[in-house]
């Protein structure tokens, strides 16, 4: 409760009492769209905050901050997403967003769990992605497949799968090129990938992660959208959560898109990886 | 092209509402400002830079003036839109030069934000203009920075200087002294991304600003950047006094809100954006053209901009010379598809006109630019007396160009049925001349 309480201290300072008013509810709605959570999001979670304090007849901000942080953590709630082995994991996203770091990080979470982890370069797009790829690989001392630039990425993706299958890997993890989602010709490069992977290893588990940048607003929503419409959306990476951006965007995608954020990304270490955790999450908006 | 479209659709939306009716209540006012405020907010405009807006629009709105104007509606956009010009800061702004050559230019910005790409998108320009660009790798944290900048700089043929991850401050001062040995102009310097509360990487910053002096610093934001804008630009103002601002990935669906927010907050011009993922990508900001868009009252000067590079002065004059006298003919109609090609499409250009905002996706759904180049080969399949003279076209000809365009006599005849009814379009125009040269052309280009 440490850094939830806050933004509450600040309120009761500013206002010189603890009611439940007007300035409250103003500087609320303040808090929570400066979250880039929508300001429709944050008008539902005001409502609903107002009916659940006029049923159990609180009147102050000690007990309303507890509802509050009940319905943030709540609205947080999918599908989650179950590891199975052996698993291929395709991680997808626009440009910037952090997916070749987000993927030396899952390195390191599956090879911490003993599983054994090969890479598939499969951005051939980008000026020396394969390369980035290539020089976390060899930091973590993991395998990775991988053909030059301008290769065709779905025969990067066909050569790993033949050497998982042969090898015996737990994880496999591609990477793809950062596509703005609105450009048709690279989704259709990432559903040819889809295809060889339920062709080739149809036994395996398969995962699309969408890798998000807390700082990016309303648009990560047309992101997981687009991609969608393309190929499946399993859960979300939200990276980039060591700055001050609360990547609140993720409520009304966790809402009207029912997908789950599976890991959060907040620092350059392999190490800076965590699995989801929604009290936390919530604590940094509040703060 | 679909920059800004979102926001500009929601604003559409209220002002149709708003003129249903005959004049402005202060009630329809405050209704209106409402909507714009929410439209701002999920355009990631910043809840502050929102707030004071609205306030300020409202009061000029809601005054006198506004209520004993002839047309409300437009009064009420107009202020609307003269708040986000001056909000997003008056002209365009190009770089500076220094008097003492090299001019130094230092790129900064968060991780992702696109400063590698933006580094060699500039360089290329500066290029073109005839100057000498030196890019300097200076992102010695993140893996394989410093090989992207040299397959870029190589790509491009512009020299990159790097020392590998020798501390940056040093490195910057050495690439200096080389810029100074070779002649080279222009130093572009590519530094690590950073986020603004790394004490250590700001301190570094500051130190190559100290050793160097830039001519600019150049703060690059991705457009899609939301509420974070006005903390992220702040801070790096705060700590390096940036010359000014390059937006990327403009060319997504992003409603962009950050370029109002980023303006209004560090008082410092938006000077490039980056408009998609080739190296001549980048085009100056125009925060007028913004606006409008904003507002749906199109891109009109872009499409001028855009329709003068692509047809050159004498084909517009001869075009409307022919426009002027329904002369219009086939081999026109060829040229007109050429034209509409190298504008980029014509949904492109469709996105800049005025008036149409919230009809614009019905409008797209409908066109087929495969259609225009099925045209295109249709009246190929012409013999000049017939491009020249469509009326002469008759069955057996119909039925000759339809094989040899590879299509179905149907679509030939749609076509000349599509020509006819251009021509009679065109004669129920008025004077092309009332409204100068550039009007004629646009008008024409939509005549299609």
């Amino acid at each position: 409760m440490g850094i939830f309480r806050k933004f509450f201290e600040k309120l009761k300072y500013t206002f010189k009492r603890t009611e439940l008013n007007d300035d409250f509810y103003d500087e609320l709605e303040a808090l929570l769209v400066s979250s880039d959570m929508g300001v429709e999001t944050a008008l539902d979670i005001m409502d609903e905050l107002k009916i659940v304090c006029k049923k159990k007849l609180i009147k102050d901000i000690e007990h309303a901050q507890i509802e509050l942080k009940n319905i943030l953590i709540e609205k947080l709630q999918a599908t989650p997403i179950e590891f199975t082995y052996p698993m291929i994991i395709t991680v997808v996203g626009v440009n910037g967003v952090g997916k070749t770091t987000t993927i030396a990080k899952m390195t390191k979470y599956f090879s911490k769990l003993k599983k054994s982890v090969l890479l598939a370069a499969g951005d051939t797009f980008r000026a020396a992605a394969t390369e980035q790829l290539t020089d976390w690989a060899d930091r973590l001392k993991t395998k990775i497949v991988k053909q030059g630039e301008g290769a065709d990425s779905a025969a990067v993706v066909f050569d790993a799968i033949a050497s998982m299958k042969a090898k015996n890997y737990d994880v496999l993890i591609v990477d793809t090129a950062g596509r703005l989602h609105t450009k048709t010709n690279l989704m259709k490069e990432l559903e040819k990938i889809n295809n060889i992977i339920n062709r080739e290893y149809p036994e395996a588990k398969k995962l699309n992660l969408i890798v998000l940048d807390a700082s990016i607003g309303q648009n990560s929503i047309a992101q997981v959208k687009a991609f969608k419409d393309s190929v499946n959306i399993d859960g979300i990476v939200l990276t980039k959560l060591d700055g001050t951006a609360k990547g609140g965007v993720v409520y009304p995608i966790i809402n009207d898109l029912n997908v789950p954020i599976v890991f959060t990304g907040f620092g350059e270490g392999v190490d800076d990886l965590d699995t989801f955790d929604a009290e936390r999450f919530v604590d940094k908006i509040l703060m | 092209m679909a920059l800004f479209s979102s926001l500009s659709e929601r604003l559409n939306h209220i002002f149709s509402k708003l003129t249903k009716h005959g004049k402005l209540t202060e009630l329809e006012i405050k209704e209106a400002m409402r909507e714009i405020r929410v439209a701002l907010l999920e355009a990631d405009v910043n809840y502050s830079v929102v707030k004071d807006f609205v306030a300020k629009v409202s009061a000029l709105a809601v005054g006198e003036e506004i209520l004993k104007s002839l047309t409300p509606t437009q009064q009420v956009i107009k202020i609307v839109r003269d708040n986000l010009i001056e909000l997003m800061g008056g002209d365009n702004q190009k770089l500076n030069v220094s008097p003492k050559p090299p001019t130094i230019i230092m790129m900064c910005g968060l991780q992702g934000s696109g400063k590698t790409t933006m580094a060699g998108k500039l360089a290329l320009k500066l290029k073109k203009e005839g100057k000498k660009p030196l890019l300097v790798a200076c992102d010695i944290y993140r893996p394989a920075a410093i090989e992207q900048l040299k397959v870029l700089g190589k790509s491009i043929q512009v020299d990159v200087f790097e020392r590998g991850t020798q501390n940056p401050v040093k490195t910057t001062k050495e690439a200096i002294a080389y810029a100074e040995k070779f002649s080279l102009d222009t130093v572009i310097i590519d530094t690590a991304g950073r986020l603004q509360i790394d004490e250590k990487l700001m301190q570094e910053l500051k130190e190559i600003k100290k050793t160097i002096n830039p001519t600019e610093i150049l703060l690059v934001i991705d457009a899609m950047i939301g509420q974070e804008a006005v903390a992220v630009s702040t801070a790096f103002n705060d700590a390096l006094d940036v010359t000014g601002v390059i937006l990327t990935k403009i060319d997504g669906d992003t409603r962009g809100g950050a370029a109002l927010s980023i303006r209004s907050v560090i008082g410092k011009p938006i000077k490039f954006v980056g408009v998609g993922e080739k190296l001549t990508d980048i085009e100056p900001f125009y925060p007028d053209r913004m606006a409008s868009r904003i507002l749906g009252m199109g891109d009109v000067l872009t499409l001028i901009d855009k329709a003068q590079e692509a047809v050159d002065e004498k084909t517009a004059r001869e075009m409307e010379r022919k426009f002027r006298e329904n002369s219009f003919d086939l081999n026109d109609y060829i040229e007109q598809v050429n034209s509409l090609k190298k504008m980029g499409g014509l949904k492109s250009v469709l996105s800049m006109m005025p008036g149409l905002g919230g009809k614009l996706k019905q409008i797209e759904e409908q066109i087929d630019e495969k259609a225009l180049e099925r045209n295109k080969a249709i009246i190929q399949s012409m013999t000049a007396k017939e491009r020249a003279n469509p009326d002469i076209i008759n069955g057996s000809r119909r039925q000759r160009i339809a094989k040899g365009a590879g299509v179905s006599v149907s679509d030939v005849n749609q076509l000349i049925k599509q020509f006819n009814q251009s021509k009679e379009m065109m004669k129920m125009m008025k004077n092309p001349k009332a409204h100068g040269g550039k009007m004629a052309m646009i008008r024409k280009l939509m005549g299609q």
